[in-house]
């Protein structure tokens, strides 16, 4: 029996029977909400909780050692008008954005392939193309300081083989570094929704183009490129939202010219001691980062509705 | 014409560059357990000598095997919570047609959105404000909440492929709701159970975000290393715990996937 087959004789019996069964059906549902509801209930506790708070707290201000209750929209008014929130907040956006399109844009070709050309031991592929991202991020982003530092991979490597004398110092501590570091750490997440975006693409459309009279270049951006549209923009996201607060690697590998507004707002949590100027600086973070990713949406929605 | 002969066909600039990409993702990582042999301080070429001494020195470290306790301890408690509740969720989310359920399957993925560092300072707000100690304890809700929604995703398409009319088949033949589940249910999204474990465990173990911000006086072994990493004698004592770690990460994730897609992946 059919899923729809087995619903539509409950509704009909539902309506048969009036008002017991319907109450049976929707217990049905209670059923449902009730086995996600622990799940619900800690994601509540982690997430919901939280962020009142630190909405609240946000309203605060530092007051010595301890915090002035009182309801302010000061800190947002310092976030506004202190030149420097803004050009962290700049700054965050330009390192993550030009990371995402580099990823985006080297994960699309190895995506393509294990869509369209490996026929055997997919998983295998894919597989392999993950599994670095399980490693820790810490020692991601520890490699990579072995490999650019002042004595790492690359200068020692190229002082052996006598193509440099002195050491590169623009290697690390450079917002260059962090956009390599950042492209390499989080290539799983653009793999994997690029992946399955091409993979589920109906060959038969393929071949129509070419039918028509397509050749490679042009099947290949009027069919496979718009479809795979949404697997782009998912990994844009995956990329993209979880970058702008990383501070992780912009403290490893970012020196002063690196520092992004996670570096910031773990300060006003640590050193700083401003914990309501932090939470105010997170949730213009969370604001902004909300703001670009509807109009991002919105600028592909009115792209596709072109297209179709 | 219509077999598609030119995907059929090897495509040499994109084999080539697949090989390259695979090169660049793994070297780096590669350099670690390198360099963790080498007989220098420095992370460097040339290099000058072969020495398992960095491994060797592990051996005395006793706060770093209380740190890798600790992280066993938290990983072990989160992945056995993130997979009962991934469990019931994913099977509320697929057995039931519930209004709203997209609503909350997104909420429950949203951790996976949203920059990590605002997730670690909104917990430890909460927790300051409710006068909770910052202890393994908060390290371990932290983490709950970053596995949680991988958990789900990697149970969810399990209880998704699976044919209902077994399950009813057994209600059919007597068996009561429990048992049901206990024996045609369980043993069907078992690989799925055993994937959501062991990459809950792993996602855990590595963590550091929300142990950077939630950790109280006992260090999770990130943590252990984030210390480590600000003297430059430390580094080859790292490296070679790194290497560890790397090597224990890839085997348990290379397992977890390989049962989580067995059986999914119509190409196997």
């Amino acid at each position: 029996m059919t899923e729809t087959s087995v619903s539509s004789t409950r509704k009909q019996r539902a309506r048969n029977k009036g008002g017991l069964s319907g109450l049976l059906h929707r217990s049905e549902n209670l059923r449902g909400y009730l086995l996600m509801s622990p799940t619900l209930l800690v994601m509540s506790i982690g997430i919901l909780a939280p962020f009142l708070i630190l909405v609240t707290m946000s309203l605060w201000t530092r007051d010595g050692f301890s915090f002035d209750t009182a309801l302010t929209m000061a800190n947002y008014e310092r976030a506004w008008t202190e030149p420097i929130f803004g050009a962290l907040l700049k700054r965050s956006f330009w390192i993550s954005g030009i990371a995402t399109v580099v990823t985006v844009a080297l994960c699309y070709p190895m995506a393509y392939y294990v869509a369209f050309h490996v026929h055997r031991n997919k998983m295998m592929w894919i597989i392999l193309m993950t599994l670095p991202f399980w490693t820790s991020y810490l020692l991601r982003v520890f490699a990579w300081k072995v490999i650019l530092g002042y004595e790492g991979v690359i200068n020692s490597g190229l002082m052996v083989v006598g193509l440099i004398e002195e050491p590169l110092e623009f290697l690390l501590y450079s917002r260059e570094a962090v956009i390599i570091t950042l492209a390499h750490a989080w290539a799983a997440f653009a793999i994997l929704p690029l992946y399955v975006s091409l993979e589920k693409i109906d060959k038969s459309l393929l071949e129509a183009a070419t039918d028509l009279g397509d050749g490679p270049v042009a099947r290949f951006l009027r069919v496979t490129l718009p479809l795979s549209l949404p697997g782009i923009i998912a990994a844009a996201f995956l990329i993209f939202i979880p970058t702008t607060g990383d501070y992780i690697t912009p403290a490893l590998l970012g020196g002063p010219d690196g520092a992004m507004i996670g570096n910031f707002i773990q300060l006003q949590f640590g050193p700083v001691n401003n914990w309501p100027m932090g939470a105010t600086l997170s949730i213009v973070l969370m604001l902004w980062v909300s703001a670009i990713a509807l109009v991002f949406l919105f600028i592909t929605r009115l792209a596709k509705d072109k297209i179709a | 014409m219509s077999d598609l002969s030119y995907i059929k066909r090897p495509n040499r600039p994109l084999q080539v560059y697949a090989v390259i990409f695979l090169i660049v993702l793994y070297v780096p990582i590669l350099f670690i357990p390198l360099f963790s042999f080498n007989d220098s301080v420095y992370a460097k070429f040339p290099l000058t000598g072969v020495t398992t001494q960095w491994y060797v020195e592990l051996w005395s470290r006793e706060p770093m095997w209380a740190a890798l306790w600790n992280s066993v301890k938290v990983g072990g408690v989160v992945s056995i919570i993130s997979t009962i509740l991934g469990v019931v969720a994913a099977r509320g989310i697929t057995r039931y047609r519930l209004p709203g359920k997209n609503a909350l399957v997104t909420f429950i993925m949203m951790p996976l959105v949203i920059p990590g560092i605002i997730f670690g300072v909104a917990l430890l707000v909460l927790m300051s404000r409710m006068g909770v100690p910052l202890s393994l304890y908060t390290v371990t809700l932290g983490h709950l909440i970053v596995c949680l929604p991988f958990a789900v995703a990697t149970l969810l398409p399990r209880f998704e492929g699976f044919d209902k009319s077994m399950e009813e088949a057994s209600a059919d033949l007597g068996e009561n709701g429990w048992w049901t589940f206990w024996r045609v249910t369980m043993p069907m999204v078992f690989p799925g159970i055993v994937a959501s474990l062991l990459l809950s465990f792993t996602i855990s173990f590595d963590e550091f975000i929300m142990a950077f911000f939630l950790t109280g006086t006992d260090p999770t072994l990130p943590m252990y290393i984030w210390g480590q990493l600000r003297f430059p004698q430390q580094f080859p004592s790292v490296l070679a715990l790194s290497s560890l770690i790397l090597f224990v990460s890839f085997f348990v994730v290379f397992v977890a996937q390989y049962l989580g897609r067995q059986g999914l992946d119509p190409d196997q």
